[in-house]
Order: structure tokens, then C-alpha cells, then sequence
């Protein structure tokens, strides 16, 4: 089936079958391998993208569902005033280990952001609860979030 | 695993050639002696001009160019390894540009990502190159100039000549350098500590910009042109083999390719399982034409290896008391027998995957008789003797490029997926061929940390020492040796600390692959050792820090069995002693059902003592803080790095304790399959994380793993102060007794 799709501000064509999910038509078919599989199921949020501005993760989205809403992904995220402050915090204090889940992190962590500018840490850990990281940068992803958002930040620091 | 070892520097026949960019500017290689079997399959060609894998590499602008050479899995060696180049070169680290390596054993030497063994092998060659690189470019000056290399000092890439003020950049000298003899390794001299300019710098990742722009490769992002997709479909039961199957169906969905039924060489263990690969367009269309095979496998030899059935055998083998001696030291059977007090316990913990948060994966293209290999592998150089072992591809036929990796966590030292990818490859000769598990492949087809059982007893003397400890160890194997990583640390504390000890072990059969789980052994073996001393501390009346300490007793060395690294009880001490600083220790919770508890390890030579403080409320665990107090060395090499290393690991431990991770088997078959049955940390459920470094004179070591062992037993003996409840099996299960 063919779909117009909206990424990134560009109109892609692309010719897949209906229930092929968003993650593997950005993959595999455009290319843009910045979001990542780790489930497929839902349950890692390393897929987040953010659909009509709010964090979606898109192994369970199938690309005949998307219509015309638009598509970021980490890719393009950093054209964004709150994914660039985001991305500036992260590199700040060097959140990431692997760096597998990042780009999910992120994407899930603006979306929070762009809804709440300051949110509390019961906020911030029940947005981010869906995001797994693997090597456990949590301590950083909360305190680069706070950066990010002007708050203070988590001790961090190794005496 | 690579055994735990200590390397002083490059092998001493190892020399460094240098040679001329192809610009202008100074290559630096190390020619590095093969172990003969390597040298026998692949004569390394050094002759011909300067070439781009050079360890360090300085143009005529200045750039440094550092060959990242081992592979990176999330410990930040292509950082920290660049690091200690760079710092003996005495360069501006914003000058450097890092390039990883491809796998070449005889420019790089040993690449391999295990056992918390990069920083202590690395520490010394990595800094000896810097450091010729460094002399060579001196020396160039000097000559330039006509004065000593004496009157030179050298500062963030450039050469000063005090006398008559004049200065170079190092890239204006790099060709001249080029033309230089490289100095003797062993007595190039090397800076003082102090003199550290970007070692023991916080440091961030050279990937990490890439990584928060989603530009980051991994593995799984590999793309060649004319590249397809590709599933491997094995049998559902461990040890299960292909009888026959169809695949018409399958061949006929959607985007698929080919369908290529592949029967393996029967070895699980390293080798390649039988199964059914399907190539499509799309990885997403490969997998959804799994459903479409119909399959024959003879699933018998899988019968019987259920985890209720080892349970069961485990407390026959206990019951039986029946095992083999590994250690006996005095006579511990006397000493309990004679014991003031005695005190018994059993003690398990269950299979567990490594789950990385990306699956196993492998690029390959196999033309004309060669095959090109992208692999985010731990341990790439096994991977080419096992694409060789598996199905006969000469080494000298492989080129293997090493991508960064989304997590390794031990289950990347199998090479498991490059096997296979690389029988698919073979089977389309020329198409190159992504191969991708999916998470359930993942999980279920893990190199499992093993389950184990112990059986454990103390004696308390009638002055209230621990006068005897025994410990009978269940575990997996063929009767004659322990499956891979299952095996017992016969330096297990309180061994070689009391004088009446035995380690007696049983084993029974499994067809359910094992391996190396970040700190292998200690990861399971600390629970026991730490928990089971809690439970001897309460009994004389003393707290583990205190019991711990008069076991350690004076700083002295230890000598540990199977050429295990010997034991520093000064070092042990020092770290116990800070955490209890640090944790304020004497300070117990006040609030009800709350409490701190202690724990002490040494592996991957790594000392860490751990404190947490958790409570329970409802059956359910809340841990608040974890104090941690660590000693590696001298020297933090990238503070930055170091710091996330210990965070992942006291976390890892947590979702080891407390999400209920455990793989279970009915017949062979794994029982999960994704992350909401087996579950990993979240972010809710992260403390606080206080770290301390004791500094040794030591030199250092690795980070990877030794600070996630104590952990587990810290947190249990932590509900031990809440609740006066024992946690004597993992993972913690309070509402179910």
C-alpha cells in the first residue's frame, strides 16, 4: 500500500503493507535507524516517536493508522527548542553508557516536557517509567531532565 | 571469559614502526607477536605505506587520530583507552579524533570486551605509545632546532624551546618525526601522576553527541547497499534439532526472499544451533513469515530439563550430602562437631538472561569465498575462530568490522549470531545479510547465568568466632566440569580467612546454554557468602562490617587457588571502613520496618563494600539509598565513565533482587519471553547513589563489574534490619511466604 507520510517536516512516499509497524517503515524503508527496536511489544519505549507532539512508541503503530499526523524522530528532534536543550543537558553531564535507549529517552523526556515545564519527580518518574535503560543511567536521565527543565539537580558527583 | 590477570605492558617483542602519512604527518604502529596459531593462519602484512589502523596517527594540522581497538559496549573504553594515548602525548584532547578499529590482531593485539580487564591490560601499552609518539616529536624539534631534546618541553600539542621562546605545533614536526627510529617501549619514559593533564578528567563519550542525535551505529544499524533481512527461526526446547520441515508458506509471504532450512553442527555451546533462516525485504516481513513454517524438531533430548526437576534434584543432592571436595583447609568437620554453636542455611538463586537492550544481531556479506562481517561482538577474535570452527571459513577470508554495541553485559563474548549470519550469507552468496533476533529469540536463546543451590554451615567457637564454615555448592555440568560459568570461587570469603573451611560441589546435567553474566560467579556467589555472614553476625551478636573486619584481620596478601588474582585484606578493609564512614553506619533508621544492611566483594580486582538502606511496606521493597565505596587503583581514568559504570551496576543488582528476574524451563523450553515477564529496572524505582573512591597504590583495574556483587546482599541483609525476615533466595519474593 502506498502512504504519504510526514517526517521530520518532509513528505515521504513510501509502498508497505498496512500493518507494518512505524518502527521498521523509519528502519528499514527510510532509513532512519536513530529509533530502535527492543521489544516490539511496548514495553522498552526504546521506539518512542513523538506523533502530533506526544510520545508514541511506534513498534505498536501501524503505518496504515498514521494518516497525516506528523512524525518526529530523534533525528529532528534537536530542531526543537526543548529536544536541543534536552540533548545539550544529556552531553552536559554525559548521561548515556550504551546509548541504545537514549534516542527513546530523549523523545519521551520532551514530549514531558513540552507538557509539563517543570515537573515534579513523581511526574518525572512516572513519564519516564515506560523507557528502560539497560545499563541504568536513571540517576542522569532525571538529573539531565532537571537541567534541561532549570531545576535542581540529583547529587551526582563521586567524592 | 578471559581469566582475571594483571599485564604489566605490550608484549616485550612487540616494536613500533613508524612510517609517513599520506598527507605528511607521523603513523605510529605497534607491531604486536602473534600467539602461533593466529600467526600460522594469517601472516600479518606490515610493509607498504603508512596504513590507517596505525594505534596514533598526527597530520600535518595537528589532528591526532587514536585508534580505538577494543570493543565498545556501553564501558566507555573508546573513550578512556584514547584517553590514556592522548594524555602521554601530552595532546589537546579537543585535537583528537577517534576511530575504532577493525579486528586485527596483529596491529592492536587482544580486542575483547570481558571481565573488567580493559583498563588493567591497556593501562601501561596505551600510555607507552603516547608516550613514543610523544619522544618521536621531540626529538624532531630538537633536531630542527639543533639543540637536546632536554631543553624541550611539550604542552597541549605543541613544543617549546624556553631558551629562545620559540614554539611548534606538533603536526609541523609529525613528518619530520616520521622519518625517526621509534624508541624502545619498555624505556620510553612515562609521566608522573601529577603530570596527568586529561586522565582522571571527567571526559564525555566521543559517540555520546552522535547518540542523542540518533546518528549513533550500532550494530543493528549496519546498512550495505542491496542489503536484506533476515530472522533465524531454532527450536523452541534447548538442545532441540531440526527433522524436517516446509517451507512453501513461508516462502510465498510477503517481501520474503529466500527460506534457508540449515542444519547445524549440533554444538549449542559456541556453535551453530540448526534452524530455518528467512530473508525478506524487510526484517518486520521476515519475522511475521516465521508463523508461516511448519516445522518437525526432535525436542527429546530436552525432556526432563525442567526447573522443577532441578529444584528437586538439587535438594537430592543436598539431602544426599554427596559431592565432590574442591577446598578443604583444617578439618572442618571436627570443628563443627566441637562447635559452641552451629548454624545452617540454604541458599538459591535462578537462571538469569542478560537481556541488552539490543538484540542479538550481525551484518554479513559472503563473495567470491570471503565473507565481510559487521558485528557488535565482545569478543571479536573468537568469533573468527568460530566462524572457522562452525563452518570452516578460513580466517584469513574474514574481514570483521566492529560496531559499537547496545549493551553487552557478558552475553556478546558468544558469537553465537555471527555464526549464523554468516551460514545465511553463505546461502546468498553476495547479498549482504542483516540478521536480527527479536527479544524473545533474545531471552529465550541467552547464554543463561546459571541457577545454583547451597547448602551451608558455620560453627561458633565458645569465644564467639566463626571457627568452621562449609558450604555444599548444586550445580550444572557433565559430572567431570561445571558448564560455562557455572563453577564455584574457591576464594569465595570466608575462605583463606579461617582456618577450618570445605567446598564440597555436585552437579547435574543441563541442555540449556550458560554463560558469563556481568561479574560471572561473584554476581551469584556474593548473595551467599555475604548473606550466610550476616546470618553469622546476628548469631554472635556483632553486625557484617565488624565480623568482616575481624575475619580480614591484618593487612596482608592472601593467596587465592586456580591462579585467581591474590587477596588484599588492607584493601578490603579500607573500603568496608569508608562505607561504614560514609553510610553512617552506627546510624540505623528510626522509622519502623526500615534498615540498612552491608556487604562486601572482591572480583575483576575490584574491592567494594556497599551499603543500602531499604524499607517494606505491603510486601513490597522500597530501597532509598545505596552508599557505595570502591578501590581500583590509583587512578580514575575517566571519572565521568567511571561514575555511570558503578551507578548501571549497583542497578543491575537491584533488578536482579527485586523485579522478579528468573528463567524458568519446562522441558527445555524457556518459560519468558519479553520484558514484562522478565523484567528490568525502571526509572521509579532508582535511588540514590553515593559514590566513594578509596585510592590505592595500586594500579588500576576495571569497572565494568565489581561494584555490582555487593549490592544484592547489602539490600537483602538491608530487609534482614526491617524485618528481621531472611532473603535466602533470589530473586526477593516477600508476599508469597
Amino acid at each position: 500500500m502506498p502512504y504519504r507520510l510526514e517526517i521530520n517536516d518532509v513528505m515521504r512516499e513510501v509502498d508497505v503493507p498496512p500493518e507494518m509497524p512505524l518502527l521498521w517503515v523509519l528502519r528499514d524503508e527510510l532509513g532512519l535507524t536513530g529509533t530502535k527496536y527492543g521489544c516490539g511489544k511496548g514495553l522498552c519505549g526504546a521506539c518512542t516517536v513523538h506523533v502530533d507532539g506526544a510520545a508514541r512508541r511506534s513498534c505498536q503503530l501501524p503505518v496504515g493508522r498514521v494518516g497525516r499526523a506528523k512524525i518526529q524522530t530523534i533525528e529532528h528532534v534537536g530542531h526543537t527548542e526543548i529536544g536541543a536543550r534536552l540533548q545539550r543537558a544529556w552531553l552536559e553531564i554525559d548521561v548515556m553508557q550504551c546509548g541504545y535507549c537514549q534516542a527513546g529517552q530523549i523523545m519521551s523526556a520532551c514530549a514531558l516536557l513540552a507538557q509539563t515545564a517543570r515537573p515534579s519527580d513523581d511526574q518525572l518518574n512516572s513519564a519516564m517509567a515506560g523507557n528502560i535503560c539497560r545499563c541504568g543511567c536513571y540517576n542522569r536521565i532525571r538529573s539531565a531532565i532537571r537541567i534541561a527543565a532549570g531545576l535542581p539537580q540529583e547529587s551526582d558527583r563521586a567524592a | 571469559m578471559p581469566p582475571e590477570r594483571t599485564r604489566a605492558g605490550f608484549d616485550r617483542r612487540t616494536v613500533l614502526k613508524a612510517s609517513l602519512l599520506a598527507g605528511g604527518g607521523l603513523a605510529l604502529e605497534a607491531l604486536i607477536p602473534l600467539p602461533v596459531q593466529v600467526a600460522n593462519a594469517s601472516e600479518p602484512q606490515h610493509s607498504g605505506p603508512a596504513p590507517l589502523s596505525a594505534f596514533v596517527s598526527i597530520a600535518p594540522d595537528g589532528t591526532v587520530t587514536i585508534v580505538a581497538k577494543n570493543p565498545e559496549i556501553g564501558q566507555g573504553v573508546k573513550t578512556s583507552l584514547p584517553m590514556m594515548v592522548a594524555d602521554e602525548l601530552d595532546c589537546d584532547w579537543a585535537q583528537v579524533r577517534i576511530v575504532q578499529a577493525d579486528v586485527d590482531q596483529a596491529r592492536y593485539g587482544e580486542q575483547y570486551a570481558g571481565g573488567s580487564t580493559a583498563t588493567t591490560e591497556n593501562w601501561m601499552p596505551m600510555r607507552q605509545v603516547g608516550a613514543a609518539a610523544r619522544a618521536m616529536l621531540l626529538q624532531a624539534a630538537a633536531d630542527g632546532w639543533h639543540v637536546g631534546t632536554g631543553e624541550l618541553t611539550t604542552s597541549r600539542g605543541r613544543i617549546r624551546h624556553a631558551a629562545s621562546g620559540r614554539s611548534i605545533g606538533y603536526g609541523e614536526v609529525a613528518s619530520r618525526a616520521a622519518t625517526l627510529t621509534p624508541p624502545d617501549l619498555s624505556t620510553v619514559p612515562l609521566k608522573q601522576p601529577a603530570q596527568f593533564t586529561i586522565i582522571g578528567r571527567p571526559t564525555v563519550g566521543v559517540d555520546s553527541a552522535k547518540i542523542v542525535g540518533g546518528e549513533a551505529v550500532f550494530g543493528v544499524d549496519t546498512r550495505v547497499p542491496g542489503m536484506l533481512h533476515a530472522v533465524y527461526e531454532v527450536a523452541p526446547a534447548h538442545g532441540g534439532r531440526l527433522v524436517k520441515v516446509d517451507i512453501e508458506a513461508a516462502q510465498r509471504a510477503p517481501g520474503v526472499h529466500r527460506v534457508v532450512p540449515i542444519f547445524g553442527n549440533g554444538d549449542p555451546d559456541g556453535g551453530l544451533a540448526d534452524g530455518i533462516a528467512i530473508v525478506a525485504t524487510h526484517w518486520w516481513l521476515a519475522n511475521q513469515a516465521r508463523s508461516k513454517l511448519v516445522v518437525e524438531w526432535d525436542l527429546s533430548a530436552a525432556k526432563g530439563h525442567s526447573s522443577s526437576v532441578y529444584r528437586e534434584k538439587a535438594e537430592a543432592a543436598i539431602a544426599s550430602g554427596v559431592g565432590t571436595d574442591l577446598r578443604v583447609d583444617g578439618d572442618p568437620a571436627a570443628r563443627l562437631a566441637s562447635s559452641a554453636k552451629r548454624i545452617a542455611a540454604r541458599y538459591d538463586y535462578p537462571f538469569i538472561a542478560h537481556a541488552p537492550m539490543e538484540p542479538q544481531n550481525c551484518t554479513a556479506r559472503y563473495r567470491d569465498g570471503r565473507l565481510e562481517v559487521w558485528a557488535p561482538s565482545q569478543t571479536p577474535q573468537r568469533g573468527i575462530e568460530a566462524l572457522q570452527k562452525a563452518l570452516g571459513i578460513a580466517p584469513e577470508n574474514v574481514t570483521l568490522h566492529l560496531t559499537r554495541a547496545g549493551g553487552g553485559f557478558g552475553r556478546r563474548l558468544m558469537n553465537d549470531y555471527m555464526v549464523q549470519v554468516a551460514a545465511i550469507a553463505r546461502a546468498v552468496p553476495g547479498v549482504p545479510i542483516k540478521l536480527l533476533w527479536s527479544r524473545e529469540d533474545d531471552i529465550r536463546r541467552d547464554y543463561f547465568r546459571p541457577g545454583g543451590w547451597h547448602n551451608l554451615e558455620a560453627g561458633i567457637d565458645a569465644n564467639g568466632e566463626l571457627s568452621a564454615f562449609t558450604d555444599h555448592f548444586i550445580t550444572f555440568g557433565d559430572g567431570k566440569t561445571t558448564a560455562r560459568a557455572a563453577g564455584l570461587n574457591l576464594a569465595m570469603p570466608p575462605a583463606g580467612l579461617i582456618p577450618h573451611l570445605r567446598y564440597r560441589q555436585s552437579m547435574m546435567p543441563t541442555v540449556v546454554t550458560t554463560g558469563a553474566l556481568r561479574a560471572p560467579a561473584s554476581n551469584a556467589l556474593c548473595f551467599v557468602s555475604q548473606s550466610f555472614l550476616d546470618e553469622v553476625a546476628a548469631a554472635v551478636g556483632t553486625d557484617l562490617p565488624q565480623l568482616m573486619l575481624r575475619l580480614l584481620g591484618a593487612r596482608r596478601e592472601v593467596a587465592a587457588p586456580d591462579h585467581r588474582p591474590a587477596f588484599d585484606t588492607g584493601r578490603a578493609r579500607d573500603v568496608i571502613e569508608k562505607v561504614v564512614q560514609t553510610s553512617g553506619w552506627a546510624h540505623k533508621p528510626a522509622q519502623p520496618a526500615r534498615g540498612k544492611g552491608l556487604a562486601f566483594y572482591f572480583s575483576h580486582l575490584g574491592y567494594f563494600a556497599e551499603v543500602v538502606e531499604a524499607s517494606v511496606a505491603d510486601g513490597a521493597v522500597t530501597v532509598h539509598k545505596v552508599w557505595v565505596a570502591g578501590d581500583v587503583g590509583s587512578q580514575i581514568v575517566n571519572p565521568m565513565g567511571a561514575e555511570n559504570q558503578v551507578r548501571g551496576a549497583v542497578i543491575d543488582g537491584l533488578a536482579q533482587a527485586l523485579t522478579g528476574q528468573a528463567i524458568e524451563f519446562v522441558d527445555g523450553v524457556v518459560q519468558q519471553g519479553n520484558l514484562d515477564d522478565f523484567p528490568l529496572a525502571r526509572m521509579p524505582m532508582t535511588p540514590e547513589i553515593e559514590i566513594a573512591w578509596v585510592k590505592s597504590d595500586k594500579p588500576p583495574t576495571g569497572l565494568g563489574e565489581p561494584a555490582l556483587p555487593p549490592v544484592i546482599p547489602a539490600l537483602t541483609n538491608a530487609i534482614y534490619a526491617a524485618t528481621g525476615r531472611r532473603i535466602r533466595s533470589l530473586p526477593v519474593r516477600l508476599k508469597s511466604a
